[in-house]
């Protein structure tokens, strides 16, 4: 029996029995979808939020810098990837945490591979996959980012191009220990439920609307509607799919309700994971801000290596898991 | 006393920053707030999450809003 079977019993209860909707309808069906997705989610939403933010208020950025600037090649690509997971990454953080890294003598291929993971494999989308996907879903998509940033930092590590980053980021050193205050338990509570409320408070409106959309194609749009055009023979499905993601990251929280109903509806897995890896690990505005520190030509490399990965892992699932 | 908000000026700084001045006006401590808005002087501190809370010289705060209370404390010592 799953953990979720109150749920369950509560919206059949309030779909057939306040709302008076009768069984075995299309409403019905997309009725009772959508408020045992939604509470689904945000019941997991929370508990995971605010789990990571109590394990995160361990491990901040200042600290897990400190960490990798210790490691050694390959070893260091592989931790700045898992520690990436549990960082929280917004566009606004990038160019910091690049810097930051960078001065304090943290390898230019690991620094990468930090950010290439830690957007893509963050909490909120992970809880969305597990909550419509499941866990095997969950495990790929994760196991896929993390060889993807892996790789991508090695290639970006062997390439040379330290000179391709801005000379000012090179010149002003880090130098000593940083002394930073310790939290006690009670602040690591409130950062975390400060933390998991605001993550709540930003990203509801999209959930309940991809959930929304995604109850009325579920109810409404005949299975295997979209596997004329989508289906994993279609060679052009997966590259389609990363390019519509890129522009989308802002909406990631919406977009997973939505792809998993598409999968449902006849878009093949491999296509749907290089979607979803396209929304959450290549964005447009983390390129732009990237710029300030970077030539060009670095966000090109980046974006191309980071591209070049996700189609692969679209093309290589569509063929494994058909 | 002297007291630094370091920040770009998102929301959680601007937040950092009232209630800092709640807590200042509670203890009736008069001293100014500076803002440090800049990324470069703001890195030199050697954090990497913003907001931050600068008193004295020492970073008392880093990577999140703390409530009023918490503030007040911090300053009284």
């Amino acid at each position: 029996m799953s953990i979720f079977y109150p749920v369950q019993i509560f919206s059949d209860w309030l779909t057939h029995s306040v709302f008076g909707i009768a069984q075995n309808t299309l409403l019905a069906s997309a009725v009772n979808f959508f408020i045992f997705d939604t509470i689904k989610i945000f019941l997991l939403l929370a508990v995971i939020i605010f789990a990571v933010s109590i394990i995160r208020s361990f491990l901040p950025p200042e600290k897990i810098r400190t960490i990798l600037s210790s490691e050694k090649k390959y070893f260091g690509n592989v931790l700045a990837s898992l520690l990436g997971i549990i960082t929280p990454f917004c566009t606004c953080s990038a160019i910091p945490l690049f810097l930051g890294f960078l001065e304090a003598g943290v390898p230019l291929g690991t620094t990468f591979s930090f950010l290439v993971a830690s957007p893509m494999i963050n909490e909120v989308a992970l809880v969305l996959l597990f909550g419509l996907f499941g866990w095997k879903i969950t495990l790929l998509y994760i196991f896929s980012g993390l060889i993807i940033s892996i790789l991508s930092g090695i290639v970006i590590g062997h390439l040379k191009v330290e000179n391709l980053v801005e000379e000012f980021v090179y010149k002003n050193k880090q130098s000593g220990q940083l002394k930073l205050p310790e939290m006690t338990w009670k602040q690591r509570a409130d950062y975390a439920r400060n933390y998991t409320i605001g993550i709540i408070k930003k990203v509801w409106i999209y959930v309940i609307i991809g959930i929304g959309i995604g109850a009325w194609i579920h109810g409404y749009v005949p299975t295997d509607f979209l596997a004329r055009y989508a289906s994993s023979d279609k060679w052009y499905a997966v590259p389609l799919a990363v390019l519509v993601g890129i522009p989308l990251y802002s909406n990631a929280a919406g977009i997973i309700p939505l792809v998993s109903v598409l999968t449902e509806k006849g878009v093949s897995l491999g296509t749907t994971l290089a979607f979803m890896m396209a929304v959450t690990g290549l964005s447009l505005p983390e390129f732009m801000i990237l710029k300030k520190v970077m030539k060009l030509k670095l966000i090109v490399i980046f974006a191309g290596i980071v591209g070049i990965g996700i189609l692969f892992t679209g093309y290589l699932f569509n063929l494994v898991l058909r | 006393m002297d007291i630094k908000i370091l920040g770009t000026g998102c929301p959680n700084c601007r937040k950092l920053e009232a209630n800092t001045e709640q807590a200042l006006e509670e203890l009736k401590i008069k001293a100014d707030i500076e803002k440090v808005t800049e990324i470069k002087d703001i890195m030199s501190y050697g954090i990497l999450g913003t907001p931050a809370l600068v008193v004295d010289g020492e970073i008392k705060v880093y990577g999140r809003v703390p409530e009023t209370k918490e503030i007040k404390e911090l300053l009284k010592k």
